[in-house]
């Protein structure tokens, strides 16, 4: 039952196979016996969870059932769940209660799903690696050295591990397609502004996006049409009207144009992972598609700019953390100075703090026009870059990460060798176009992502791209070893 | 050598918007501390503000009443610092693009000349908080109810040389917003609050003194008293060869002093820089000149008006439509009584001297301009003397009643009958022996002077209530008689 695709859970839930209190219950012992393996959970909400099923179960007996009705998700701890702590993997927030619900979490409720609980992740989603979280380090199911990825590591692990069916992500520079990648699994970071922010603790404002982290391409979709939609309590989401994401997940590829951009296929690329991807781009070739070789000419500049746009605006987003309202408040202040620097100090961790720092200094008076402007200018290339290239093909692809899943600890002490982790990932963030990231492959035993990349509000293609795949190929039917 | 003061005022005009500038919290003055403060205006993790259109449509108003120029594209930034009554540790505001761009408007100053000042800009911005040192032995109390309060924040030109100029272009501008409704213009509660920037200099100097900012001036007369008294210490500085530094400062009203606050050492880097979670306020002409279109009256036109429809004379014009509540109830009492000349009379007269007397603004007038207008009616119609007019006006100040009540209460209606007063008159004549004789010994030219000591004793025999046209016209012809 654990390998099912939440597409299977649903018709089985429908059938009357299965009930979905029977589902969840199951899904709650296997997080309870073996959750302290991987670390993917920060908050398990069993009773909530049993209580959403029960209900689920009611309205799937009175036949008023829709697809997602009764499937059990993890969310990442990122999204504000009413009445349950939310701590954004931070000690600063580790006594944090929301007393709201996300946007996102809103929709999922009013879907009738269950919330199995609050998964791990890089604390306040800054990192590649889940081991900036202070409820400790991730461990990848494919590895029990290896990381996750970062920083939705916790709900990649989930899903990986069994101990849920699909999760939310949220992707910052790669946090959703970089995790998936390096745990075998299918995710989507849609366009900037398809999926409401409401609710969810800003990182950085204009390149954060909500999406889900599953086992296929349909999955998925499934997730997606839950989550998009116009929300008026977020200014920045779309009012780009939505589609079913299921819909056309099965249109033929014949005469799909691809992208491949050579910046992206350079020596710099591992050679094993440069032949997972032309192999997925062969079996592409096979189901109809063309390649053609394009040109993002600024990608190198996204590392430089993106390390100063993001961490700018998290510098003012994590300002409100500061000992007066909500979450840690240092013992004993001596006074107002010594409670902000105290409380700031203690509750955040070395990342957090590296990047704070790094944006308040590219914001500071003098620095402004030389970091952030500059910065911005460069996004505006890149958005070019890509909108261009868009013109010419279909879809962009190429690797997710430049390797697979690396040792945990291997990357903390060089912070930039740890950035380079998000060389193919950030640009579509900085762009805020589409990405996905599928399982093409393996080294070594360990999974290999590719990315595939569409234009603005082109998710339910970058979908059916996915899903005819999936569809030809077992790479994503892969599972952990030891499962 | 001869000083020469310059000086700048920044405003803020509290908008007089239902709702807060990015949540849907209300705006009410008064209310316990926290209750009007929601989610967002706390700065929860993973709030969004959604910008309120009619703070919009309230920025344009003001732009298009000082016909200023109108920023199409116009960008929310977010002004970083730290302070416990700033919930985000920023606040929402616009520095490099905002909403009303340069523009001026005319001042009138005692002596009727007519000084024209120019408008920098104006902005929309957030309020913050209040801390509240007092309530609380060594701990700070936050109320965050005025917490996202839309303001207006207008900056002038440094155009100003003297308090009297300052205080007049303040007074113009609160007529302006009270005018056209965008702000209810009570200083005493804080939604019109002006800073005072001042600097002296060798009057025909080019060069710009070093200024100080006296923050948060709550009246005009602590504007006059504020920039009054900060003149003087800067001079007496420099003429000690002393040095200004750039400072804020607050003014001191039990004192009537000014001091530092701070330094400009110990001023924040706000780094400033576009708000990610607002986009831009794109505005099309179409929407000014709709704005434009449905301006109400301004003072200027107000001024004319009252002047050509009321008679009334300039200075008493220009005294009465200044004040956007004083001419409203000016024109409502001198359309209910229907002798504008009387009412607003009245009004500069004995109205104001008692507001002046209780310190209380027009609005908190105990006498409604309907209350006075029922007065006046009664002076008109003879019912009452102007001197009876005047005790009957301090009872309705007391709510002892309306003016018929009183006047019945108090007796103090009028004689008119003949016989009465004859019967007074030839009583205080029979009792006045020595004046008689003085009256028949003066020149027939000189005796109308001396009718007023008869008139005085006639008046205060009948408790005032005889109407003097009547008295005299009985008098002169008794008294005449008799020579």
């Amino acid at each position: 039952m654990f390998s099912k695709t939440i597409a299977q859970l649903s018709s089985g839930l429908q059938n009357g196979e299965f009930s979905s209190s029977e589902i969840t219950r199951a899904y709650l012992d296997r997080i309870k016996s073996l959750d302290s393996k991987y670390n993917a959970y920060i908050t398990v909400t069993e009773e909530q969870a049993m209580q959403q099923a029960s209900a689920a179960d009611k309205i799937i007996a009175a036949g008023q059932a829709s697809a997602m009705t009764g499937i059990p998700i993890a969310h990442k701890d990122i999204f504000c769940t009413e009445g349950v702590r939310t701590s954004a993997g931070s000690k600063m927030l580790d006594n944090f209660i929301a007393p709201y619900d996300a946007t996102i979490i809103e929709k999922f409720n009013a879907a009738n799903t269950v919330s199995l609980g609050k998964t791990n992740m890089d604390e306040f989603a800054m990192g590649s690696s889940n081991e900036n979280s202070y409820y400790g380090a991730v461990i990848n199911p494919w590895g029990e050295n290896r990381v996750p990825g970062g920083s939705s590591g916790g709900s990649a692990a989930a899903v990986a591990a069994q101990l849920a069916p699909v999760a939310t992500g949220t992707d910052t520079g790669g946090s959703i397609r970089q995790p998936c990648a390096l745990t075998n699994l299918t995710g989507i970071k849609p366009t900037y502004g398809r999926v409401s922010r409401f609710g969810m603790i800003a990182f950085a404002s204009s390149l954060d996006q909500a999406g889900p982290i599953a086992k296929t391409a349909e999955d998925a979709a499934m997730m997606l049409n839950v989550m998009a939609g116009f929300d008026p309590k977020d200014s920045t989401s779309a009012t780009h009207d939505t589609s079913d994401y299921t819909a056309s997940l099965n249109q033929p590829l014949a005469g799909l144009k691809i992208g491949l951009p050579k910046e992206f296929f350079s020596d710099d690329l591992n050679p094993l992972i440069a032949e997972k991807v032309q192999a997925a781009l062969k079996e592409y070739q096979a189901l109809g598609a063309e390649l053609k070789e394009i040109s993002l000419p600024n990608t190198a500049l996204s590392i430089p700019a993106y390390y100063i746009i993001a961490p700018a605006e998290a510098s003012s987003n994590l300002s409100r953390f500061d000992g007066v309202k909500f979450g840690y408040r240092c013992d004993n202040p001596e006074n107002l100075e010594d409670m902000y620097k105290r409380t700031r100090a203690e509750g955040f961790g070395s990342e957090v703090k590296r990047r704070i720092l790094v944006g308040t200094y590219a914001l500071s008076e003098g620095f402004y026009d030389a970091y952030y402007k500059k910065a911005q200018q460069i996004r505006r290339l890149i958005q070019q870059d890509y909108i261009s290239a868009l013109q010419e093909v279909d879809v962009i692809m190429g690797p997710t990460t430049p390797q697979p899943a690396f040792v945990i600890g291997e990357k903390t002490s060089d912070p930039i060798d740890m950035y380079m982790e998000d060389i193919y990932t950030l640009s579509l963030n900085l762009a805020g176009l589409p990405g996905m990231s599928i399982p093409c492959g393996q080294i070594e035993g360990l999974p290999v992502g590719l990315q595939i990349i569409g234009n603005y509000f082109a998710e339910e293609r970058l979908l059916n791209v996915a899903n005819m795949f999936q569809q030809a190929t077992d790479w994503h039917q892969n599972t952990a070893p030891g499962l | 050598m001869e000083w020469e003061a310059v000086i700048g005022l920044e405003i803020h005009a509290q908008l007089a918007t239902t709702t807060k500038i990015f949540s849907g919290a209300s705006t009410a003055f008064g209310a316990e501390p926290n209750v009007q403060a929601c989610a967002i205006d706390l700065g929860l993790p993973g709030t969004l503000p959604v910008f309120n259109k009619k703070a919009l449509e309230m920025a344009v108003m003001f732009g298009t009443a000082i016909d200023a120029q109108i920023n199409k594209r116009s960008v929310f930034d977010r002004k970083n610092y730290f302070y416990p009554d700033s919930p985000k540790g920023y606040q929402t505001s616009q520095l490099f693009h905002p909403i009303v761009g340069l523009g001026q408007l005319d001042i009138t100053l005692s002596d009727g000349s007519n000084k024209t000042i120019g408008v920098t800009r104006a902005h929309l911005e957030e309020d913050a908080g209040k801390s509240l040192h007092e309530k609380f032995a060594d701990m700070t109390g936050i109320d965050l109810n005025r917490a996202g309060t839309p303001l207006l924040e207008i900056v002038s030109e440094p155009d100003m040389r003297s308090a009297e100029e300052a205080v007049a272009y303040a007074k113009k501008i609160h007529g302006i917003v009270t005018s056209i409704g965008i702000c209810d213009g009570n200083m005493a509660e804080g939604s019109f609050r002006v800073d005072c920037n001042v600097s002296v200099r060798h009057k025909g100097d080019d060069k710009l003194g070093n200024r100080t900012e006296t923050k948060n001036i709550n009246s005009f007369k602590f504007i006059e008293k504020a920039i009054n008294g900060e003149i003087i210490r800067q001079i007496e500085i420099l003429e000690d060869g002393g040095h200004i530094p750039q400072e804020t400062r607050l003014y001191d009203a039990d004192k009537d002093q000014t001091r530092t606050m701070r330094s400009k050492e110990e001023a924040n880097d706000y780094r400033y820089f576009p708000c990610p979670d607002l986009l831009p306020i794109i505005i099309e002409d179409d929407y000014i000149e709709a704005i434009r279109n449905q301006l109400p009256e301004l003072p200027d036109a107000r001024r004319l008006r009252f002047i050509d429809q009321y008679s009334l004379s300039q200075t008493d014009a220009s005294t009465l439509s200044t004040n956007k509540a004083q001419a409203d109830y000016f024109e409502a009492a001198a359309k209910q009584s229907k002798d504008a000349k009387l009412a607003a009379n009245w009004l500069l007269g004995e109205v104001a001297k008692m507001l002046n007397q209780h310190d209380l603004s027009i609005q908190q007038s105990p006498v409604s301009a309907a209350a006075l207008a029922e007065l006046l009616i009664r002076i008109k119609d003879n019912t009452v003397s102007v001197n009876a007019a005047k005790q009957v006006f301090e009872a309705i100040w007391n709510q002892e009643g309306n003016a018929d009540q009183i006047i019945k209460e108090k007796g103090l209606k009028q004689v008119t009958d003949s016989g009465s007063i004859e019967k007074i008159v030839r009583e205080v004549v029979a009792k006045s022996d020595k004046q008689v004789q003085q009256y028949i010994a003066a020149e027939p030219e000189k005796r109308g002077k001396m009718l007023g000591f008869f008139m005085g004793q006639i008046m205060k025999a009948s408790q005032g209530k005889a109407n003097p046209g009547q008295v005299q016209a009985i008098l002169k012809p008794i008294l005449d008689a008799l020579c």
